[in-house]
């Protein structure tokens, strides 16, 4: 059991609040900052594997035809013929209006409307989705399509140019990861603090009780229970906070619709886990307290 | 071995036998200790300050094991008896200090229940012994004073309500008088002796000659330099002929 339960009359051998002191602020520190680190690690771990997923199979042709007119007939061509392809998932022409949008951001012309920015020679352009994993033979198949129907074009892994950032950002989560790690160590190492000061603190205590016949595990379960009710305190503190912040990021990222943004959601399973979190925090503490105890009460006899 | 009463081999509650404890790596504490309690008796250790009576108290009530040497306790050897199977034992005994060792957070009436509550007795059982326990004291109207706020006797008797409210089969008292008036001494040593009419083995580690003179047929050891004189209870205060 967790808090183990004891009974009314032994809990009155530890005196009220002795233990309580800085443990339970600190363990609210540590578990705002794990819960924290855990949010920020799910959520860049599951957008670098939306990047990954969105990125591994997909390529961009890029026609540079001087001839306007060619030009669009060449990536209607390639966009007509790579759809029928067994090996393409899906074949989109990216109308000239949507780069001239994407290019006014740049200009500062709202809308593209910038007569500069309609005189630029803008590539046609044809996102190809492969299907399945496998990049190597649809690549050398589209590579054979493209010379065919639009001779010159480049033909743009996605993998190339967002793959550094996939790797970043999955760089940064195992980091997250790392961070919960050491900060449960970091806990675990507090609560063991805890039991050995308590013990220190109650030593007379103890030696009286095993003198009169108590059993390690009566003991034990004594100061469990103390030890578990405080980090417990300390834990819910931590959760409340760490929830109030993650709240309030998520109604400012909700703001944030596109781009790489959008993908940085928690999901179900993250929120499943931070929610796990300090539920298992509170049973590692019980568990360190518990194996502190015995451990230190064995050197007695 | 030498008895500290007259010999009844295989009836011994206690047998020492060639016992001695070291801390560490110095020299021996006790050494070649060897000797049998008897149920029922009442027994005085003595000895000057530093001949060892602490140390070999403590191995009487299981708070330490000997370095060498047999120790038998209600005929079962101690030495290599696995540490889980000690609280039972302890049980079995009760322990009396010089400076009382009561837990100051908790009531008279508490630290008394203590041993019972620890044994797993209820709440409902363990009213009515602790408080005859209170009331045999005289501390029947002090039974939710803490510990502070009780005399040094009063906190003695509160002690020794403790250790016996169990019925231990063996009572060890570790200087028991020694933080408290002539007067009181004597009414503690009542309730010992009390305890000893009802079958209890008492053994009282003191310094105090004049108290081993107040107990008729008490055995007396003596401690010298860690190492057990005239236990055969030649050297016993006053004359066992006495008048």
């Amino acid at each position: 059991m967790i808090i183990p339960r004891v009974p009314v009359q032994h809990r009155r051998l530890l005196p009220d609040r002795r233990l309580s002191g800085p443990t339970p602020w600190v363990i609210a520190i540590l578990m705002m900052l794990t819960l924290l680190a855990a949010a920020a690690g799910v959520g860049l771990a599951r957008s670098a594997n939306a990047i990954g997923a969105a990125i591994a199979g997909r390529v961009t042709v890029q026609i540079v035809t001087a001839n306007p007119v060619t030009r669009a007939e060449q990536a209607a061509a390639l966009r007509r013929a790579a759809a029928a392809q067994p090996f393409v998932l899906s074949a989109r022409s990216v109308e000239p209006e949507e780069l001239q949008a994407t290019l006014g951001q740049w200009f500062g012309a709202a809308e593209g409307d910038d007569p500069v920015l309609k005189s630029l020679p803008l590539p046609a352009l044809v996102d190809i989705d492969f299907v399945g994993e496998d990049r190597t033979g649809p690549m050398r198949q589209l590579q054979a399509l493209v010379a065919r129907e639009a001779p010159g074009a480049r033909i743009i892994p996605h993998a190339e140019w967002l793959g550094p950032v996939a790797r970043l950002i999955r760089s940064l989560a195992w980091i997250a990861g790392g961070m919960v790690v050491l900060m449960t160590l970091a806990s675990a190492a507090v609560v063991i603090m805890t039991a050995r000061a308590a013990l220190g603190t109650h030593y007379t205590t103890i030696e009286m009780l095993h003198m009169i016949g108590a059993t390690d595990r009566q003991i034990t379960r004594l100061f469990q229970r103390r030890i578990a009710i405080d980090t417990a305190y300390g834990i819910a503190l931590g959760t409340v906070v760490a929830a109030a912040i993650l709240l309030l990021i998520g109604l400012q990222w909700s703001g944030v619709t596109a781009g790489l943004a959008a993908t940085a959601s928690l999901g179900p399973a993250g929120w499943a886990l931070l929610l796990a979190l300090p539920l298992l925090a509170i049973a590692l503490a019980a568990l360190t307290a518990r194996q502190t105890l015995l451990a230190a009460l064995k050197k007695i006899l | 071995m030498t008895d500290a009463s007259p010999a009844r081999p295989g009836g011994a509650m206690v047998e020492f036998d060639g016992v001695g404890l070291r801390y560490g790596p110095d020299a021996e504490v006790l050494s070649d200790i060897s000797f049998n309690l008897q149920p029922g008796s009442f027994y005085f250790l003595t000895g000057a300050s530093g001949a060892g009576k602490t140390s070999l108290l403590k191995m009487l009530y299981l708070a330490q094991r000997p370095s060498r040497g047999i120790v038998r306790l209600f005929g079962e050897d101690l030495v290599a008896m696995p540490r889980h199977r000690l609280p039972g034992f302890r049980r079995r005994i009760g322990v009396v200090f010089q400076d009382f060792r009561l837990i100051p957070h908790l009531s008279a009436r508490d630290n008394i229940a203590l041993p019972l509550r620890i044994a797993g007795v209820s709440e409902e059982d363990l009213s009515g012994p602790v408080g005859e326990m209170l009331s045999w004291i005289g501390l029947g109207d002090r039974a939710d004073a803490r510990p502070a706020t009780l005399s040094g006797g009063e906190q003695q008797r509160v002690a020794i309500a403790r250790a016996v409210i169990a019925r231990p089969q063996l009572l060890v008292a570790d200087e028991p008088t020694g933080n408290v008036d002539p007067e009181m001494a004597m009414r503690l040593l009542g309730l010992f002796e009390a305890l000893n009419r009802l079958g209890t083995t008492v053994v009282v580690a003191t310094h105090d000659i004049h108290l081993i003179s107040r107990i008729e047929n008490a055995q007396m050891m003596r401690l010298e330099k860690g190492r057990l004189s005239d236990p055969t209870g030649a050297l016993r205060y006053p004359p066992a002929n006495r008048a």
